[in-house]
């Protein structure tokens, strides 16, 4: 009787809508609803497929993701790291504080302080360039700094948070290992390439495998809101491109036809690079 | 063993690095680079948030000629003045405070109690619903088909679209289970059905009593989840007047929407022009303080209880 609640809106908005994915295959009309619209078979994925946006698309999800994750990947854990070994516990506290805060500003307000600050009128970072006699750079107009300035933002905005879990695991080295190297003469690198390492790299490997997993569906939220018309060939990506067709032109079918693609791969990817894991370092979800 | 009183074991390397004559060169050389690698993260890291406080209060043409750097230049409130006078802005202000007290009380009401049932070893079907939500985490139906149920069930432009289809955090669920699992334990239980208390009795008097710390982690992380979400009422809410902050400062920072009526051609008509342009601009810093004020205001305390649900969730049984 307690699950009941969970269980009701669990069933009807996760696994009504996973039935509902047939309407990829359906030539779906509001007319005739849900169920009542007519086989088309895979004619929406061949259309995607055929179309010129489909390559673009799709490659520049993957770029994306791909980089996002080289970058916000390691620079938690080194992070983590240096802040464990700082001496001044004092400065560390105020160094956290400030790392985390930025994870709570809200995707809206983190792309309007970009947009400010690379404004090409009133921007400080133009403001600085001019200094030096640059002329002032539309950045946000500019395709080829788009994904640097996606990406090294995310990193901005979520270094610090991401360091937590390691942080966490690394207060729960017991503290005998470094007495005991410590003793045996080790330098600092030392004890954190054979004690530190070791003891966040399960840590670590679980988090990198989760994030296999969805690397299709890397964030609609922040894509959409840095999105404009001259950026557009390198930040159209599955999820906003989606979001376009189905919802903008309600064209449901075709867009539900793209969403399945992406759920189709990241599950794929998801168990694949997990028993890839398992089979190397014995570290794998199940 | 409460794992919410594992401070004492927190500090571990730093015991051990001796007095500074022990320390061997090598040592002393990494600190050095450890320290100012640190201090370059903490500066790139707080300067723009500083620099946007600095912004907010300072003269708008200087802000806009790039002339404000490091302290505020001819203080003035004027920016702040002016989102208060955005009938808009205060409209979504209260929408979004709406919504996220409505979506943490039904996400709680939802979440507790399944995650107390899954937390008793006697629960029968226990393994099955547990599979019944992990599975959630991994599949999904995509956006439209949801979009189409959430539609069908009559959803579009209320407040219910934004608080049921997310109430049930599967990630916040399990880290409440865990701590329902480690912290109540079934002697209480056993003691309290000897006393003829049944299983809703107990949840309510007694095992929500004593979990305030998992309460207060969950409420802080669905409440600051929901303030800060744009998405969900993009796609849902169509009419101006029920959306929430985030959509309201999404046209203003972002689309730019905001535009200031022209004054005419003379020479002073141009001159207030330009000043109007630049408290436009300032007005966009005051917004950004004004809106992050809520979790702003309740970051020293989320801090200490967001790293504790971390720890936890990282520990999943």
């Amino acid at each position: 009787m307690f699950c009941l609640p969970g269980i009701i809106i669990t069933f009807i908005f996760h696994y009504i809508p996973l039935y509902g994915v047939q309407i990829a295959f359906r030539k779906y009309s509001v007319k005739r609803g849900f169920w009542g619209s007519e086989w088309v078979g895979l004619q929406h994925f061949v259309r995607f497929f055929n179309s010129p946006n489909a390559v673009q698309i799709i490659t520049n999800t993957l770029i994306l993701s791909l980089y996002s994750l080289a970058a916000s990947f390691p620079i938690p854990i080194l992070l983590a790291l240096f802040l464990n070994s700082m001496r001044h516990r004092r400065y560390r506290k105020v160094i956290q504080t400030v790392t985390y805060a930025p994870n709570f500003i809200s995707i809206i307000v983190m792309c309007g302080m970009l947009i400010l600050f690379l404004s090409p009128r009133i921007g400080i970072i133009n403001k600085l360039l001019e200094l030096f006699g640059v002329e002032a750079i539309n950045f946000m107009g500019l395709p080829q700094a788009w994904r640097h300035i996606y990406v090294w933002s995310g990193v901005w905005q979520t270094m610090g948070w991401s360091s937590v879990v390691y942080f966490a695991a690394l207060s729960g080295v017991s503290p005998e290992y470094h007495e005991a190297a410590v003793v045996d003469g080790a330098t600092k690198l030392q004890r954190i390439r054979y004690i530190d390492f070791p003891s966040i790299l399960p840590v670590a490997v679980m988090l990198l495998i989760l994030s296999f997993g969805s690397l299709l569906s890397i964030g609609f939220e922040k894509a959409y809101a840095l999105q404009n018309d001259l950026n557009r060939t390198v930040s159209e990506i599955i999820s906003t491109y989606t979001y376009k067709v189905g919802i903008v032109d309600s064209n449901m079918s075709y867009s539900a036809a793209i969403g399945l693609f992406n759920s189709v791969v990241n599950a794929v990817l998801l168990v694949t690079v997990n028993w890839v894991s398992g089979k190397i370092s014995g570290n794998a979800l199940w | 063993m409460s794992l919410f009183k594992r401070k004492a074991s927190e500090n571990t390397f730093s015991d051990f690095t001796g007095s500074a004559k022990s320390r061997s060169f090598e040592d002393r050389v990494y600190d050095a680079i450890v320290f100012v690698v640190l201090t370059l993260v903490f500066l790139i890291v707080a300067y723009p948030l500083y620099f946007i406080i600095i912004s907010s209060i300072s003269d708008p043409v200087l802000v806009a000629s790039g002339q404000v750097t490091f302290w505020p230049r001819g203080i003035t409130f004027e920016g702040y003045q002016e989102v208060f006078k955005k009938g808009e802005v205060m409209r979504g202000f209260f929408n979004s405070v709406y919504y996220t007290l409505l979506g943490v009380g039904v996400s709680l009401v939802v979440t507790l109690p399944t995650a107390y049932a899954l937390s008793r070893d006697d629960f029968f079907g226990r393994k099955v619903i547990s599979i019944f939500y992990v599975l959630t985490m991994f599949v999904s139906g995509g956006l439209i088909p949801t979009y189409l149920v959430v539609r069908s069930a009559g959803f579009i432009d209320t407040v219910w679209a934004l608080v049921i289809p997310g109430a049930m955090g599967v990630y916040n669920m399990m880290v409440a289970r865990t701590f329902f699992k480690t912290n109540i334990s079934p002697e209480l239980l056993d003691a309290a059905k000897i006393d003829g208390c049944n299983d809703t009795w107990f949840f309510l008097r007694i095992v929500l009593p004593l979990s305030g710390a998992i309460i207060a982690i969950l409420v802080l992380w669905i409440g600051v989840g929901h303030w800060n979400s744009y998405f969900n009422a993009l796609l849902y809410l169509n009419q101006r007047e029920r959306q929430p902050l985030q959509l309201e400062l999404r046209y203003i920072l972002i689309l730019n929407t905001d535009y200031v009526a022209s004054q005419g051609m003379s020479l002073e008509a141009i001159k207030e022009q330009r000043r109007l342009e630049a408290v436009k601009e300032m007005l966009k810093y005051s917004l950004i303080i004004i809106s992050s004020l809520p979790v702003l205001l309740l970051y020293p305390f989320i801090q200490k209880h967001f790293v504790k649900g971390v720890t936890v969730g990282s520990l999943k049984g």
